[in-house]
């Protein structure tokens, strides 16, 4: 394993989730890409599952972030909101638009 | 895992892997056996009742709880260090301004040692499905009707945290002692589908 990668984020920041659908075994699910959400806290440092899943010898080491999202910001409707744990490589910031 | 199985597909397909394993000698029977029982001993809902009765009695364990609940386990003799590695715990609280509700859509992430085997339900795509897109709807389902005032959040867990509902005191336990109010808390109030 690297060396864990500096945290970029911190709680309350707005960011958004990269819009990829890659070929290979990932955490972040298909309903919350290219979504806008925020950083709730940081959970912790963890190999990327993505490079654990496809065996390389040294996976990164990121930032897990809990990010909440708005219900109507991922199916349009709801008033709930939904958290997932995101390593730090699938989110960049976001503009302060957040509904 | 060795002895008896079900007819179940995907456990045939487990057993078929295991015996591939086995056979080129990467691991025994025995050594797959010893690891399950590590994790499954003393795996069990009455152990996530535990931590909820303590919470309920003790104002300064349910702040430790909530802020640290790994820090906090030790303190009711349990810990998330049974499995191959230490997983996190986050204890997420009811109260009169908002309900959480488990799920884990990729799969079927669940605290086992706290709560025990997931439910059939859990697993189902049906649950994993639709309760991150309506969970009031769900949830009513399962009997549990949230008022319209009160808000939701959905801990769908995708990476290594495992997550623990802690439900609301029901009022009129103030006498109760924590063994008595263990006997109030079911695995799906754990979960968030159910109140208690």
């Amino acid at each position: 394993m690297s060396d864990p990668a500096a945290a970029r984020f911190a709680a309350g920041d707005p960011v958004r989730t990269r819009a990829f659908d890659p070929d290979w075994h990932t955490r972040l699910p298909a309903y919350a890409r290219g979504r806008t959400g925020r950083i709730v806290e940081v959970t912790g440092s963890w190999p990327v599952a993505d490079d654990v899943a496809r065996r390389h010898e040294r996976p990164r080491v990121e930032p897990v972030y809990t990010v909440a999202f708005a219900a109507r910001d991922l199916w349009g409707e709801g008033d709930h909101e939904v958290t997932l744990d995101l390593w730090q490589s699938y989110l960049e910031p976001a503009e302060e638009h957040l509904s | 895992m060795s002895g008896t199985h079900t007819g179940n597909p995907v456990a045939a397909r487990v057993r078929r892997l295991e015996e591939r394993l086995v056979a080129a000698g990467q691991v025994t029977d025995a050594e797959l056996d010893a690891v399950l029982t590590s994790v499954l001993d003393g795996a069990s809902p009455l152990n996530g009742a535990r931590i909820v009765a303590r919470a309920w009695s003790d104002a300064g364990f349910r702040e430790r709880l909530l802020a640290d609940a790994n820090a906090a386990l030790p303190e009711v003799g349990l810990s998330m260090a049974g499995g191959l590695q230490e997983q996190r715990l986050k204890v997420v609280a009811n109260t009169p301004e908002r309900h959480n509700v488990l799920v884990c859509t990729l799969c079927s992430c669940y605290p086992v040692a706290l709560l025990g085997p997931s439910p059939s339900w859990y697993k189902s795509e049906a649950y994993r499905s639709r309760v991150v897109r309506e969970p009031r709807a769900v949830l009513a389902e399962f009997g549990l009707d949230i008022p319209d005032g009160r808000e939701i959040t959905v801990w769908d867990s995708s990476a290594e945290s495992r997550y623990m509902v802690l439900p609301q005191r029901p009022p009129g336990t103030e006498e109760l002692t924590e063994d008595r109010l263990a006997e109030l808390v079911t695995r799906e109030g754990l979960i968030g589908t159910a109140a208690l």
